[in-house]
């Protein structure tokens, strides 16, 4: 069930060269702990893969579940804006137990996000920006968090590193050698 | 998908009724389907309150709760546990919809929609999308220990859309 995944846009945080034989597309909330545990390995991942990797990362928050995935993913697009976006998606990630809006805006503080541009996002500003994320998610059939496809194919193996690494090669290699 | 230790009827499929029922919604309120008629209705049968897939099932589906509503549709869970266990369920995950529960005479309904599974006891993983007239025009099993995730019903809800009344242009 991996069809209509949205293809990568002008909308969506991105980090790596747009000519990397893979994309990993990860669909994640930063309040969900799994997400958590997979965040230093997708790091290490992206490290080990250098340019060959094209990483992005989508929202899904969860916000019935957790009550503060919401704020964080509105942080998260206020750092976007002001193009901190990998450095607040860390900071999330590294303190996923201090979500709260007091913590936030310190981060937004050290971050040198304005004070108006994070107010603007916890007012609703990119909150369409983050549930299209959501379901387009859903259409395309992420069903948790999590959720990894790798060139527009749902990635549903072990998540540790050295398989993450070796499935990330042979996506490279498969399309290095598909006729264009 | 059909499991041949199981001699349950097969799950109900596209161009059949879906037949009617009253269930408890809460220890002092039932549900009728028939209630429910003139608008979509999304049936999602789960095996266990509380499981952690289960869990999961609901909390999408909770999420995904105004895009269904965008659609004009409304969901209930129904699974054989008891009134008490789903309102406690439902507190503690903040579901914002019914579930109901098919406990006594236990399954009864799960049966009838071909959606019982005898071994365990429970209600199989299977969805449902009704259009407005009380007509199945989707079905689904899923694996017991998959969460099928929204996009079936999503689809099925799209296709239903013509009849419906639009609400909004850009949705």
């Amino acid at each position: 069930m991996t069809r209509r995944l949205p293809p990568v846009s002008a909308t969506d945080t991105v980090a790596g060269p747009a000519d990397a034989p893979v994309t990993l597309i990860e669909y994640g909330d930063y309040e969900c702990p799994y997400c958590g545990e997979a965040y230093p390995v997708l790091k290490t991942v992206q490290e080990a893969m250098g340019a060959r990797l094209r990483f992005v990362f989508r929202n899904f928050p969860l916000t019935e579940m957790h009550p503060h995935a919401l704020r964080a993913a509105q942080f998260a697009a206020a750092a976007a804006a002001s193009g901190v976006f990998w450095a607040a998606h860390d900071m999330l990630y590294e303190h996923q137990d201090a979500l709260d809006v007091a913590s936030l805006t310190a981060y937004a503080a050290r971050l040198g996000i304005e004070r108006r541009v994070l107010q603007a996002a916890f007012q609703g500003q990119y909150d369409a920006l983050i549930q299209q994320d959501f379901v387009g998610g859903v259409r395309a059939g992420v069903n948790g968090t999590p959720c990894l496809f790798i060139n527009g194919v749902r990635y549903d193996g072990p998540r540790d590193r050295e398989s993450l690494i070796a499935v990330l090669e042979q996506a490279a290699a498969a399309a290095l050698h598909a006729p264009a | 998908m059909a499991d041949p230790h199981d001699a349950a009827p097969p799950l109900l499929q596209p161009g059949q009724a879906a037949p009617d029922f009253t269930l408890p919604a809460t220890p002092d309120q039932m549900l009728s389907l028939a209630d429910l008629r003139g608008a979509p209705v999304v049936l999602a049968f789960y095996p266990a309150d509380w499981s952690p897939v289960c869990g999961d099932q609901m909390g999408l589906y909770n999420q995904m709760l105004p895009e269904f509503h965008r659609a004009g549709a409304q969901l209930v869970g129904i699974s054989v546990d008891g009134v008490w266990c789903h309102a406690a369920f439902a507190e503690a995950r903040k579901l914002h919809f019914p579930l109901l529960a098919d406990f006594e005479p236990k399954g009864t309904v799960a049966r009838r929609y071909g959606a019982y599974r005898a071994q365990d006891g429970v209600a199989q993983r299977a969805l449902f999308v009704l259009d407005a007239g009380g007509i199945i025009r989707w079905s689904y099993l899923s694996p017991l220990g998959l969460n099928p995730g929204a996009d079936g019903i999503l689809d099925a809800l799209d296709a239903l859309a013509p009849t419906q009344k639009p609400q909004g242009a850009q949705a």
